[in-house]
């Protein structure tokens, strides 16, 4: 049986740009899956397709069980979405917002009342109900948007990069939410181009990457696949370096990198904690001092650079955080446009 | 019924935005009102209509001309609207939404109207401190105004799928006011269009903003002494052919809007 989000082969050209070049995903009921990939990779154009607001030129999408490009309606009433794209009234409060979503998800007026007073209550926003939501902080923005998309506790939710152009606090907060959202049975597909946010709250990751899925498992598989660890020593005095390359070329699975300046050795190995123990042993009788010792695992960024040849985030022209919203901004005109 | 409740619900929100931002209301209404004072003290003294030199026949003239041309300039204001939604992702929002798939359009268009029906008031006003004055009974002054809302609907729909086309609210803006320039100006609105060369005549005759114009003038007892009338058919039956216009535009641009909205939705 499919899961709650399930596509297959889907495509979506736009011009010349093959947006989608036959995606699959596939993700159970009450997992968080992550779409992790650079900007312009295909993820928003996914989620457009997914949540009917973009018709895939090819390609089969079931949501919460129902046939997207059959029945677009009926799985406009089983998803919240949330993200760079979907926004609130600006001019709006935030109370005014969230009782026109739940009117606009067919509740009676006074249900829809009810419910933005609880809602905006679950997310701290009751002190600023009554204020156009203009006022609000980048923070604060968000966690509304969050809200409306949760207005009829939804049982597939989509989220677009919910916190790029966060701050660290911000972020932490809302990576709390959405971990309590999940708890609570949620099936969740979140875009992000933060390899960290990926590790922190997918249960499993789809590497995306020109329009394909290029990768799929556990943050774990998906690390082991890049071929594992690395010890990395760094010896006190210099003249150590040769003797303790030598001792690391005996242990390693591959060649010993040297950083002469910084004193730093770095090999590849199998064999996790108890390899390390057998290094430092074998250092040690040599009479070689270390600074530092370590066991290091590969990061999602290794891992994507491994699988694409290239870095995932990729540096925003201009000056950061904006001009990469900038940027975002103008892909999902593009999308909109045609 | 989640039609009309949706389009309810996105009035209302486009309603509270309004009265938030009320430099929209204001600015709308600056133009017709320089329109008024210019057309009726700086050209009023010049232009002649029908067999009557007087001023006072020129300013009862003009009037309906500037109520007519001040209802269309809500194509851009709902151009404009529709834009910034798409712009901002609102639209996404509410096309993620379970509900009715015009509503979103019907619901600016309503709230457009409402605009209209404000801005009209106010105009009135202005206009009957500058010596207008109606000569026909109050049910027939009323239809001319319920026309006017008509063309004003009507033109808010071509701002709607002006609105989903453009990119920014800024080209939505120009895009919905400057064929109204040409499309207000080449009609009897501000002069007598026989004396028009006779090319710019046929246009004006038909022009679906001079139908409502002559209409207007006919139920507000505007018509100047003498003036005659053209023979072509709009121009004899002016209301009807006002409403003809008007419902004709409101079904094809609905229908188009509509679609294009829906389109990406599938």
């Amino acid at each position: 049986m499919p899961g709650a989000i399930y596509a297959e082969g889907l495509v979506k050209t736009f011009g010349d740009v093959r947006a989608l070049d036959g995606v699959d995903l596939d993700v159970p009921e009450g997992t968080v899956l992550g779409l992790l990939g650079p900007n312009g990779a295909g993820k928003t154009t996914a989620v457009r397709c997914l949540t009917t607001l973009l018709r895939p030129d090819s390609g089969r999408a079931v949501v919460a069980g129902v046939d997207v490009l059959g029945h677009p309606d009926a799985v406009r009433r089983s998803i919240g979405l949330s993200g760079q794209f979907a926004a609130v009234d600006e001019y709006l409060t935030g109370r005014e917002n969230l009782q026109m979503v739940g009117q606009l998800y067919q509740m009676r007026a006074k249900q829809a009342k009810a419910r933005a007073v609880e809602l905006l209550e679950q997310f701290h926003l009751t002190d600023a109900a009554d204020r156009p939501t203009k006022t609000y902080s980048g923070g604060m923005r968000r966690r509304l948007d969050l809200a409306a998309a949760l207005v009829v506790s939804p049982p597939v939710m989509f989220m677009d990069e919910p916190t790029t152009g966060l701050d660290p606090r911000n972020r932490q907060q809302l990576w709390e939410v959405i971990k309590q959202l999940v708890s609570g049975g949620t099936t969740l597909l979140l875009t992000t181009q933060y390899l960290e946010e990926a590790d922190h709250l997918a249960h499993d990751i789809a590497v995306v990457d020109h329009g394909k899925v290029i990768a799929q498992g556990t943050s774990d598989e998906l690390k082991a696949r890049t071929g594992g660890e690395r010890v990395e020593v760094v010896v006190h005095e210099r003249e150590h370096i040769s003797t303790a390359a030598e001792v690391l070329g005996g242990f390693g699975k591959g060649d010993t990198t040297v950083e002469e300046h910084t004193r730093r050795l770095t090999v590849p190995v199998t064999g996790g904690a108890k390899l390390l123990a057998e290094v430092i042993r074998e250092l040690d009788s040599r009479g070689i001092e270390i600074d530092d010792i370590a066991l290091r695992r590969p990061t999602l960024d290794d891992v994507f650079l491994s699988l694409t040849g290239h870095v995932a985030e990729e540096k925003p022209e201009g000056n950061g955080e904006q001009g990469n919203k900038q940027g975002n901004k103008k892909n999902t005109r593009k999308e909109t446009a045609k | 019924m989640s039609a009309v409740n949706d389009s309810m619900v996105v009035a209302r929100r486009n309603l509270i935005r309004m009265g938030r931002i009320p430099e929209m209301l204001i600015f709308g209404l600056i133009q017709p009102i320089m329109f008024v004072v210019l057309f009726t003290y700086v050209f009023g003294g010049s232009i002649t209509v029908g067999s009557s030199t007087s001023t006072q026949a020129y300013r009862e003239f003009l009037m309906a001309g500037i109520f007519a041309q001040t209802v269309t300039f809500a194509t851009a204001g709902a151009g404009a609207g529709i834009a910034d939604d798409m712009h901002k992702g609102l639209i996404d929002r509410f096309r993620s939404l379970p509900m009715a798939r015009g509503a979103v359009l019907t619901g600016r268009t309503l709230a457009d109207l409402v605009q209209t029906a404000l801005t009209l008031v106010v105009l009135a006003v202005v206009a009957l401190t500058v010596g207008w004055r109606t000569h026909e009974n109050i049910g027939k002054v009323l239809a001319g105004f319920g026309l006017l809302l008509l063309l004003g609907y009507a033109f808010s729909w071509i701002g709607a799928l002006i609105g989903l086309t453009v990119r920014t609210p800024e080209a939505a803006t120009s895009g919905g006011l400057i064929w109204l320039f040409p499309l207000t100006f080449i009609s009897n609105a501000f002069v007598d269009a026989s004396h028009l060369p006779t090319f710019l005549r046929h246009i004006a005759e038909w022009n679906p903003f001079s139908a409502t114009v002559q209409a207007c003038r006919e139920l507000f007892g505007n018509l100047p002494p003498g003036f005659n009338a053209s023979s072509a058919w709009p121009m004899q039956h002016p209301v009807w052919a006002s409403l003809i216009w008007s419902v004709v535009i409101i079904l094809a641009f609905r229908t188009l809007a509509v679609r294009k909205y829906r389109r990406a939705a599938g």
